[in-house]
Formats: C-alpha cells, structure tokens, sequence
C-alpha cells in the first residue's frame, strides 16, 4: 500500500511534484484508479491523486465546448453535456468491465490513456477532441496549452502530447473538449454469418460511403452464437431511416440484414466500447492491436489456435485479443503479427508480473524512442513523473 | 522597413558560402540546388509580402534519403534552414534569411499509395492541397482540410501549419486528418511516427510535430484520412441587419445540435467588395451575412436547411437563399474563395487570423471597428463563425510606410483583444514572424521556456526555422543561458 496524497488545488499538486524533485523519489499519478491495471507497474512510494480536483469549469452548447478539472468523474461531465443535449462524442471507453475496478473514471484518467470508444473510427480519438490543457510538468511549473476554441495553432501543441501520455510529461489538473450534439435516435444494421475477413470487408465498404457509420465492429461466432457485424447509424430520426435503406444496399450482404432499435443498440455499442463482454474469461490475458482496418483478419489469422477470444473495432483496425495468460502474455507472437500487418499491439491486461517482464507498449525504433525520450525530459527532467510506466527506465 | 526584425546574419556563415552550395551540390546534383542571385529571389518572400530576405543558397531535394543528408550535412556545419512548401504562409513561416539555406520539397510530389478501403492516402509532400484531393475525386474521396490557399499550398506546409479551412467545422484540422510521417530529424536520421493505423503507439510526436512551424525537423512524406464524399452539399446565404444578429443566430443553430460543414461570416464592407468581384448575388443591403453549408442526400438537405432557415428567421434574417443548382453554389463559394484577391485587387491589407469564444463575436467585432477606426484605417470582417476564428482584413497602402506601421500595431491590438476574451493569437495560420513579439501576450515566461525546451529536444542548435515562433529577444536569451 503506497502513501497516497490527493491535493486540494494546483499548489498542492505542484509542492507535491517538487518534494518529490528533491527526495529525488518517483511518484505515481493516479484519477479514479479505475485503469491502474494499464501500463507497466508503479514501483513508486507515493500516489498523487487528482481526485480532489473536481468540477466543471466552462460548459457551453453553443460553442461546443466544455472544461473540468483534472478528478471531474467522467459520468458527471456526461451527464452535465446530456442535459444541454452534448456529448463527448469519441465514447470514452470506460475501464472498469476490462479490470474489474470500481470507483470513477476521471476526465485526467481519460485523457492520459486517450480511451476512445466506437465512435473513433468516424469522429477521431479523445486526442482530436482535446483542444485545451492545463497542467504541471516534472518540474513542479504549471503550463497551459491549447484553450478553448478548437482552432488554435498558437504555440507548439502540447495538448496532443499530453493526450495519451500516461502522466508522464505532467499532472493534468484541467481539459478541454469539442464537444458534439447528441444524436436524436440510433440504429444498428447487423449481419450474421460472416467470416472474419468477409465481415470487415463489409466494414471497410461502409466506412467508405457517405452514411456516416459511427461505428463499425465484426464480432466473431462464439458459444454457438452467429458471427455479428454491425454498423451503427445515429442522426435525425428522418436520416436514418433513409440511411439505413441505401447503407443495406449498398453492402449487398450475403446474409439478412437486421435492424436493432435505439435501445438495443445502445446496449451493444456499451458492450463493444467496454469489450469485456466479448473476451471470455476474466483471467485471460488482453492486448489490442491497432492495424489498418483491413488486415485486421491477417493479424487474427497469423494467432491462429493462440487466441481465446477476439473481436474488431473501429472497422477492423482495432483487434482485441484474449489469450491464456503465459509468462509472456504471447507478447512474441502477437508482436509479430502486428508487425507483419505494419500495426502495433499494447498488452491491456495482465498480471503486474507479466506487465513488469513485458513491454506493455509497442517498443519504438531507436530514433524514434530518443526523441521521445528527449521530448519527455524536456518536462521532466529527473523522472519523477508515472517514471517507467510507458517504458522500461 | 517594416516593423518585424529579423537577427543580423552571421558573417561567418556568408563567407563559407560557396563552400556550403559545393557541399549540397554533392549531396544534390544539378538543378537541385539553386545559387544564382535571380533565382533565389523566387525564394525570398511567401504571401507576406512586405517582408523579404535572400537566403544563402535554395536546396531542393528529390528523394528523403537526399533530404536526410542535406539536414545533416548543414546541421554538422552550423547553418540554419528555412524548410518551405509553397511558400503561402501569411504569417512569414516561411520568410528565410540572409545565413540560411532555403530548403524545398518541390521536387517530392508524387502519390505514392491510395488505399480506399482503410480511406487512407500516402503522399510525397510536397503535392499540393488540391492534388491530393484530386488524385482520389474519381472514386469518391476527397481529402478534408482546405485551406483557402489549398490550389497552391503543400501538405508540408499544412502539416508545419497544421492548417484549417473552411470545413473544418465538421472535418477537423490537418492534424485530426494526418495518421503519419516520415520525418528528417536534424540528425540526418529518417523517421516513421505513427502510420496507417489508428492511434499510432507511444508518445503523440505526430501531434506534437503537427503545428511545429517546420522547427523540428523535414516532413518528407505523409499518410492522410481520406473521408468519402458527402451525396450531395448545398450552401444557403442568409443576410442580417447588423453582425449581432448573425452572430447570435451562429450560437443558436449550433446550440440546436446543428454542426453544418462550414459557417462563413462576412460583413458589410467584405460582402460589397466580393459582390463586385464574384457576382454571387450576396445580399448588399444587409449588414452581415452567413454562408451556410450542409451536406447530404437532397432530402437530408432539405430538412437541415428548414430548421437553420427557421432558427435565422428567429433571429431577424431579411433575407434567405439557397442555391439552387451547382452553378448557384459555386458562385456562392467563389465570392468566398475569392475574398482575399478581390480585396487584394482594391487595397494592400494584413490578414489577421485571431479566434475568439462565439459568444464574444458582437463584442470582438465592436473593438476591431474602434481600434481600426482610431488608427483611420478601414476593415472588413470574412471569418469561419462556426469555430470562431475571424480573419480581420486591415487595408492598408504598401507605398505608405506610416499606413503600413499603422496596420501593424492595429492587428497586434486586435489579437490582443481575442487573447483577453478567451481566445488565441491564431486559428491556422501560424506564428511565423508575424505573430512572434505576440506570443508573451498569451503564454508567461515559464510556458514559452518550457516550449523551446522541446524545441531544443528536437534541434539543440536552433537551425531549423529559427527566427519564428518565439519572440526574438526571449529565443536570444535562451540561448546564451543554454550556452552557460
């Protein structure tokens, strides 16, 4: 059990950051702790928690755009945008069904994994919709970047650095989104049958047509259930309707086509953006391969007998992929694959074991680890911050 | 001359300068390194005019191996490097110097992969805006970002810039719509950053590099989105008696949950100037106008249009038409296109290219009209409401020194202004050396370090564009503290 400090405001955070400077002590960052399975272990003493930075800063329908501090739940900022009929609209994946946590994932938490969900493939990544920080770096000074207007390309942009850094450059206290309208109604066009290949072809074909497909997953046969891909249609009632007609068409599916109604769709999109429905045993091991959408089914073919489960997201380009845990979570194999697709893999879940003996994050090129190397030091110089939790230090 | 210094040139640099065009000349052979006075003067501005500089030599190589050797090459030798794409930039991103080499990616333009079912495209990039586009516009796909420069500009540019557009409402930026690069760093050493996947592995460097001014290193090529063509688009011009109503009626249509591809704003003196240009049967009795663009199949269409149309009228619209035919269309596009050259035919003029929160937008347009009329200056007003990010156009005379001064400190005045309500010195243009002196307006002391802390992570020497960005004198000081 660490010691964990959980500071009331950005001074706090920033004494925090600076004793650990001169204790020379790394200190792990933490939100609401529900993705702490994520990332390579922290072997620091100390925890900082952004947990009691909360609130809602700036929310503005008309402008597209809403701030909170760093510990605002995610479900609170949700909610606040739902009321004014917005919404986040890359779908925060939220971690807990995957590690079994409990407690509330934070806006902070979100933006240091960059945890998009289905609606990514069209509308981009947490990253895209980020288009403000406030943060303190390694060296205990406060920074902002971005703001809040989404055209901005006053100074370097640190906003897309911080985005998926897992606290590394610095401590998130505050974000800020583009925001989007919520859609007045949904549906999901399913087809059942296909093969892998067969059904991300499908997938590849609708993301090509102008119906907007907001999402686009191909979830294998398993148990004796049918292989399902679906692709999902949000809009004006009247669009989709339309929509949903011309998008069948031009699928020319071998298969029937199924339409789910908006609640029905719902409930499968919040099982594919969790995705642990979909991947077995809670014991297995989880990696996600990220690949161009159609050599997805090359990634799944090269893993053969290997895989417990998997299924494709984001049209093909994101694979999940259970295993039986082995002492390398069959990082050999899945690296492989991923790279003969010219994709990447991350180890999502495994043991802290396995997790500290594999790299959990795809390994870079020489030239391309110096720089980011550089760049990181360039915040942190002495390696206080999430130290090792990206790469081995 | 002009109100923007640019560093006295380092003599020793100017007496190694045949020594330096030789040793490219091994590196690129022939006409790809261009020595001779009246050649290089091609070179010696980009679309901010009034500034003007001869570099040392221009480099254009053909290939990124060439490329690598050319960074590293004059990094060994200390020289700094002004990269350049079309030279478009308003803001002087890419104005060179009198001690550095020019170097070009003219000679890399070529289409290297289209692949429509992961709606990716893998350029050289030096091709222009348009041409990618174009190269993907008989299956269907366009490439999203387009910035008004888009026939000339290149995708090196737009990623040093990472350049805007009108569309960008729904599309996004380059940087939402690039997916990879390879990339020169100033080691000489070529370098992959993410690729054709989604959510490249590790630290975002793409992001980070997406926007840098060309300060990092040579982007040689690039892996783009490509996005499907909409079933069909159609604008609807809408006139108001004055900008408030415009702009109020801009927050109601998004706050509907409304996002059309574009919102262009003009006001009274723009709408004249471009209907006299373009004839596109802009309202001139009103005072502000919104060009409105959906997109989708023509019932689709229909439907938005009546509930924008709606809103508008609400709003105090006095006048609504929507464009009946291509043509109709195109006309309506094309007094907007063209707005910066139809004002350009009748007066010199700085473009600024500040954006503001919407909800300021009555408020922000009061204060460019005091601060351009205290300075006797005339103004029009053409911007991208949907996003907020105006485009001031102060006129000027070019062959009046104290006209031009005065353009200068009003524009300064007028981001200054977009700065104190919550927005910034620039949407997509750049900072160049335009906005340089401006940055300390918007980051302190410690925000400006720490971005040339990462600029130094990337070049140590400062030799890649190095007289943008950051104010002059601050970069000075950086330097001789880094030497200690």
């Amino acid at each position: 059990m660490t010691d964990v400090i959980a500071p009331l405001d950005e001074l706090g955070v920033e004494t925090t950051i600076l004793e650990a400077v001169a204790d020379n002590a790394p200190i792990a960052i933490q939100g609401g702790g529900t993705r702490v399975g994520l990332g390579r272990p922290s072997q620091a003493a100390k925890t900082l928690s952004t947990k009691r930075l909360t609130g809602i800063i700036l929310l503005e329908p008309s402008e597209l755009v809403v701030s909170a501090r760093a510990g605002t739940p995610v479900a609170e900022v949700e909610a606040a945008l739902a009321e004014k009929g917005q919404r986040l609209a890359f779908e925060p994946f939220d971690a807990r069904p995957l590690y079994g946590t409990t407690g509330e994932p934070t806006i902070g938490g979100l933006v240091a994994t960059n945890a998009s969900g289905p609606r990514r493939v069209l509308v981009g990544a947490a990253r895209d919709a980020l288009i403000g920080v406030r943060m303190i770096t390694g060296r205990g000074e406060t920074i902002r970047s971005g703001g809040r207007v989404m055209k901005n390309v006053t100074g370097y942009d640190i906003v897309k650095l911080a985005a998926g850094s897992h606290g590394t450059i610095g401590v998130l206290t505050e974000a800020t989104f583009k925001t989007l309208p919520l859609a007045e109604t949904e549906t999901t066009l399913v087809v059942e049958g296909l093969a892998d290949e067969v059904g991300v072809a499908a997938l590849c074909a609708a993301m090509g047509t102008p119906f907007e497909v907001t999402g686009a997953a191909h979830l294998p046969g398993r148990d004796g259930q049918p292989a399902r891909t679906c692709l999902r249609l949000e809009n004006f009632e009247s669009h989709l309707r339309y929509r949903a007609g011309a998008l069948a068409k031009t699928l020319q599916a071998p298969g029937a086509v199924t339409l789910l109604d908006a609640e029905a769709s719902r409930a499968l999109w919040r099982d594919i953006r969790d995705a642990a429905p979909f991947l077995g045993d809670t014991g297995n091991v989880v990696w996600r391969v990220s690949v161009a959408p159609s050599r997805g089914p090359d990634v799944v073919a090269a893993l053969g007998d290997r895989l417990a489960a998997h299924f494709y997201d984001w049209s093909g380009g994101l694979i999940w992929i259970a295993m039986a845990p082995s002492d390398d979570a069959g990082a050999a194999p899945v690296r492989a694959a991923a790279a003969e697709a010219r994709g990447h893999a991350t180890l999502v879940r495994a043991d802290d074991a396995t997790r500290a003996a594999v790299d959990v994050f795809q390994p870079e090129s020489l030239a391309l680890a110096r720089l980011s190397r550089a760049v990181t030091e360039t915040f942190d110089p002495v390696g206080v911050l999430n130290a090792g939790r990206m790469h081995a230090s | 001359m002009t109100g923007i210094a640019m560093p006295q040139p380092d003599p020793g640099i100017l007496a190694r300068r045949d020594e330096i065009i030789a040793g490219l000349s091994r590196i690129v052979p022939g006409e790809g390194v261009i020595s001779s006075e009246d050649e290089r003067r091609a070179f010696e501005t980009d679309a901010l005019t009034a500034y003007r500089r001869m570099p040392l030599a221009v480099v254009l190589p053909s290939t990124t191996e060439q490329a690598a050797e050319v960074l590293a090459y004059l990094a060994r030798e200390g020289v700094p490097m002004v990269p350049r794409g079309a030279g478009t930039s308003l803001a002087g991103g890419a104005l060179p110097q009198e001690d550095a080499v020019v170097i070009g990616v003219s000679k890399m333009a070529q289409v290297l992969d289209v692949d429509l079912p992961n709606r990716t495209i893998r350029v050289q990039s030096g091709i222009t805006n348009l041409g990618v586009s174009a190269a993907i516009a008989h299956e269907g796909f366009f490439y999203a970002p387009d910035p008004s420069s888009q026939l000339a500009c290149t995708i090196a540019g737009n990623i040093s810039m990472n350049s805007g557009g009108a569309h960008c409402l729904k599309y996004g930026v380059t940087t939402n719509n690039l997916l990879g690069v390879k990339f020169v760093t100033l080691q000489g050493e070529i370098v992959e950053i993410g690729g054709d996947a989604m959510d490249a592995a590790g630290l975002d460097l793409l992001g980070l590099i997406c926007g840098s001014e060309g300060q990092f290193g040579l982007v040689t090529e690039a892996t783009l989105r490509i996005l499907p063509m909409a079933e069909g688009a159609r604008p609807i011009l809408f006139g108001f008696p004055s900008s408030e109503e415009a702009g109020a009626c801009v927050a109601a249509v998004l706050g509907a949950g409304i996002v059309p591809v574009a919102i262009e704003f003009m006001d009274k003196i723009a709408i004249d100037i471009c209907e006299d240009f373009a004839h596109a049967g802009y309202p001139r009795e009103a005072g502000a106008l919104l060009i409105v663009e959906v997109e989708g199949s023509p019932a689709e269409i229909d439907e938005q249009l009546a509930r924008i149309g709606a809103i508008a009228e609400t709003h105090g619209a006095t006048s609504a038409r929507q464009a009946k035919t291509a043509a109709e269309a195109a006309a309506i596009w094309k007094g907007r296109k063209s707005a910066f050259g139809a004002m350009g035919r009748i007066s010199d003029y700085i473009c600024m290219d500040g954006t503001i929160p919407t909800g300021r937008l009555p408020e922000i347009l009061a204060r460019i009209t005091e601060i351009c009329d205290a300075a006797g200056l005339k103004v029009a007003n053409i911007f991208h409401a949907g996003d907020g990010n105006l485009h001031p156009l102060v006129l000027y005379d070019m062959n009046d020194p104290v006209s031009l001064a005065k353009a200068e400190i009003a524009g300064e005045d007028i981001l200054r202004a977009c700065v104190e309500v919550g927005g910034c010195l620039t949407g997509e243009h750049g900072v160049g050396i335009e906005k340089r002196e401006l940055m300390s307006v918007q980051f302190n002391a410690v925000e400006l370090a720490q971005m040339m802390r990462v600029k130094r992570a990337f070049d140590p020497d400062w030799l890649m564009n190095p007289s943008k960005v950051f104010p002059l004198g601050l970069r000075q000081a950086e330097t001789l503290q880094a030497a200690e």
